[in-house]
């Protein structure tokens, strides 16, 4: 099919954004969007596609290649840019006021002025009741923001785009807060909008949405773009595999597991978030003394709030989870720790470290209320000296020394520091998550051989990873969470292959109940 | 004695006291108001209502003007609003931390320039004369109501203007696009810089309405209330009117009754202290114990508030 230029809204050639940390989010990225399609841009957490479309909204500028919109080279150093050549975004995260009103939210920066130096409210309105109408987006003029639905707030950002002229909307991930109806709500919103000659650019890793409503799509990997394709003419098994895959063996060397005891016994967890969107249900699984259980998954399937509630960060609905017998939905961290259980978390900034304390400090952090560090009111500095200097060593931290400030670390140091605490605590349990994300290769490589050893000494690891390589090789056997439910488990990970994977990560297939059962050792 | 304080609060100077005492802090706390919607907490107030203060007495004095000395003096408070912003919005320190840097001004700095201008020590008491203060007005009409008239009349004229702007900060906060813009700022800063809005801007014009607001009061009490300046006269009205912003949610009618409230203390303090057999420091604490009583009412009703919010919009910090 031969393409017009002018056809081609908008065109990158050749992106390459390279991040000050060494880190390549996009190379060579080739993209293109026909004038009035549905475009969608889809690949796992990490492939690059929030960058790229950062970028086309000037919130990132590219290290390498062109960006054209209408055929005519532009250089987009703002969003304001963007929105001067008609590109408008509607974010994950709503950037709206609550305490004001849709109309509000909707002018603010460019409000209509009466006397000279009053706001037009009645015009306000009449311009958010005009723009609704003619797009079929029905908001309230006057409801405050705070009060109305998540659907609603959505529309609000879509003609808060619009109504600054904008003819391309990139939509980031627009149905991760949406109900079922919202959804489908949306979606003859935007098949309106394409009517009218708009041109979508909907970001996503649901193939069922994908199928739905999209023309074309694009499918990124590692940063890179595996083609272009025509949603028609390619089926959700072939999607799968250009997303979902691994690029490199990694060839962990592992004995074969022994597993024991259960030590982690969950049963049943429900969840339901804020916004009213059931997170979890009816999830069930052991995890025994010896083996990692590995949890796979695209994030946002639930793999966060399970984590969360393991360690008292969330209440769920209903269901228990006991280590070793013990009940740690109800227990406080402390409690859940002195069980033996250590957390890699997911956000090691937030929750990993205090990033303004030394590294000594950090290290010490759960355990310096042991005898052995005190002496009467006092620190045995000396032996707080000694342990640090030791988990300094063993796990071979990069740095100036045990007083160094946690931030001044790089990434992959950083998480040595968790991982040296979480890790020389004897525990019964790990819970990693995430637990080499955006690390150096050294570092991602001896966390996963420290967790290997660990689980051959006898810990028990629930390892979550939204790395396929690293959950499919790490772990002796694995569940894959999909829309909040188990849709699969694999007591032997040897001989999985990734389009299968891929097929139960993105919903295509889902094993019978009686097959996933089988990860609940303990009746 | 409770029959003769009975007598005295019901009379109609009590009250007329009630309202030329509020008229300091509801200025200060308007400025309050002000750039806490654009999401500043202003601590230094205190300290602008002094350095005011003073500048109000020296242009009056120099010009022989009341009106350019309260002029002077919101203009010197616009300054300093501007610095504090130049120190935590440009330099990057922290806001709380310029401002207890302008109080300190506030008490040393003002005995210093005081010197250098004048050669005066601690206090203004030889500039000043009846012609540069600031005139009182009888309303016509409403002097002649029985007893509401000598409420309401015979107030300085700033006592009406502090009255008066309760109602334009309104007017500015929710019905100009500047006032909209200072909300959408405080509330959620990224929102409004994804359309365009200059927080920057937003938050100087702020923290430079905020300074003028607290010139006002500080030329209130040394061109009227206290007829001269001197070095322990605004004596924490500054940090009440954070108070009464607080207690009054931030909004410019809240913060009124607030002020109201701490105004009525203080005015009770000067009856009750005139009282045989009640102690004299007892009751110098009345308005300090009505405002800590504000405020434990104040953060009992925000940390239910901000739970609900933190509830229904986990993505906006409150």
């Amino acid at each position: 099919m031969e393409q017009k230029q002018n056809d081609l809204v908008v065109q990158m050639k050749g992106i390459t954004k390279v991040y000050p940390n060494g880190i390549a989010a996009n190379q060579g990225v080739d993209f293109s969007v026909r004038r009035g399609e549905i475009h969608a841009l889809m690949g796992e957490n990490g492939a690059g596609k929030s960058t790229l479309m950062k970028m086309l909204f000037g919130l990132e500028q590219p290290t390498e290649g062109a960006i054209f919109v209408n055929g005519e080279k532009v250089a987009l150093h703002s969003p304001t840019a963007a929105i001067a050549h008609g590109i408008g975004m509607v974010h994950q995260h709503f950037m709206l006021v609550p305490s004001l009103t849709v109309a509000e939210n909707i002018v603010l920066g460019m409000v209509p002025k009466k006397s000279g130096m009053f706001i037009d409210f009645k015009k306000a309105t009449e311009l958010t009741k005009e723009f609704a109408a003619r797009f079929n987006l029905a908001v309230n003029p006057d409801a405050k923001v705070a009060d109305i639905p998540v659907g609603m707030k959505q529309k609000v950002e879509i003609l808060k785009a619009l109504i600054r002229g904008a003819k391309i909307l990139i939509l980031d991930e627009p149905t991760a807060v949406l109900t079922t109806q919202e959804t489908a709500e949306l979606f003859r919103e935007l098949v309106h909008l394409k009517e009218q000659g708009y041109t979508i650019i909907f970001i996503s890793h649901k193939l069922n949405e994908i199928k739905q409503i999209t023309d074309r799509l694009t499918i990124m990997r590692g940063g890179k773009s595996m083609g272009i394709y025509e949603t028609a003419s390619i089926s959700e098994q072939e999607i799968s595999r250009l997303m979902v895959g691994r690029d490199v063996i990694l060839g962990v060397q592992k004995d074969t597991a022994a597993p024991t005891d259960v030590v982690l016994k969950v049963r049943n967890l429900e969840y339901t978030n804020e916004w009213n969107k059931k997170m979890l249900s009816g999830v069930s699984f052991d995890v025994r003394k010896g083996e990692i259980l590995g949890i796979a998954g695209v994030e946002g399937n639930g793999q966060r709030e399970l984590v969360d509630m393991l360690f008292d960060l969330r209440e769920p609905d209903s269901g228990t989870a006991t280590v070793n017998g013990k009940d740690v939905i109800h227990a406080s961290q402390a409690r859940i720790r002195a069980m033996g259980v250590s957390l890699v978390p997911e956000d090691r900034m937030t929750y990993g470290i205090a990033d303004s304390a030394t590294i000594e400090e950090n290290l010490i952090s759960d355990r310096f209320e042991e005898k052995r560090f005190n002496l009467g009111p006092l620190f045995n500095m000396k032996a707080i000296r000694a342990e640090s200097d030791r988990l300094i060593q063993d796990y071979t931290v990069l740095c100036k020394s045990r007083k160094q400030k946690v931030k001044m670390l790089s990434g992959g140091n950083i998480q040595k520091v968790v991982v040296a605490r979480e890790f020389s605590s004897d525990p019964t349990l790990i819970i990693a998550d995430q637990p080499t994300r955006g690390i150096d290769v050294g570092a991602t490589e001896f966390i996963r051989k420290k967790l290997v050893d660990l689980s051959r000494a006898g810990t028990a690891v629930l390892l979550v990873s939204a790395d396929l390589n690293e959950v499919m090789e790490l772990s002796d056997s694995l569940i894959v969470l999909y829309g909040g439910k188990i849709a699969a488990y694999f007591e032997d990970t040897s001989q999985l292959d990734d389009v299968m994977m891929g097929e139960y990560m993105l919903g295509l297939k889902r094993q019978s109940d009686e097959e996933i059962g089988r990860v609940c050792h303990e009746r | 004695m409770w029959s003769q304080l009975l007598s005295t609060i019901l009379k109609e100077e009590f009250l007329f006291s009630v309202i030329r005492i509020t008229a300091p802090i509801l200025f200060a706390a308007l400025g309050a108001v002000i750039a806490g919607k654009a999401g500043v907490t202003n601590i230094g107030l205190e300290g602008i209502m002094m350095i005011s203060a003073l500048f109000g007495v020296l242009f009056s004095y120099w010009t022989q003007s009341w009106l350019v000395g309260v002029i002077g003096a919101m203009l010197v408070g616009v300054l300093l609003g501007l610095m504090m912003g130049f120190f935590a919005l440009k330099l990057k320190t922290d806001i709380i931390l310029a401002g207890i840097a302008v109080n300190m001004m506030g008490t040393g700095g003002t005995i210093f320039l005081l010197y250098m201008f004048t050669g005066m020590r601690g206090n203004t008491g030889a500039l000043v004369s009846p012609n540069i203060l600031i005139p009182t007005i009888n309303i016509p009409l409403v002097q002649d109501i029985p007893i509401l008239g000598s409420i309401l009349s015979g107030h300085a004229i700033l006592t009406y203007l502090a009255f008066l702007l309760v109602w334009l900060i309104w007017l500015l906060l929710y019905r100009t696009p500047l006032g909209l813009n200072i909300r959408a700022v405080g509330e959620n800063a990224n929102a409004a810089s994804s359309v365009g809005v200059s927080v920057l801007k937003i938050k100087y014009i702020a923290l430079a309405l905020s300074g003028a607001l607290a010139g006002f009061g500080g030329a209130f009490m040394s061109m009227y209330y206290s007829q001269g300046w001197n070095s322990g006269m605004v004596a924490g009205r500054g940090f009440i009117a954070l108070a009464a912003q607080a207690m009054g949610r931030g909004e410019p009618v809240g913060a009124m009754f607030s002020s109201l409230l701490f105004g009525l203390a203080q005015a009770l303090r000067t009856k009750v202290s005139g009282l045989q057999g009640v102690s004299s420091y007892l009751v110098s604490s009345i308005p300090y114990v009505v405002t800590i009583l504000g405020l434990v009412i104040y953060a009992a009703s925000t940390i239910k508030r901000v739970k609900k919010a933190r509830a229904e919009h986990p993505e906006v910090k409150v």
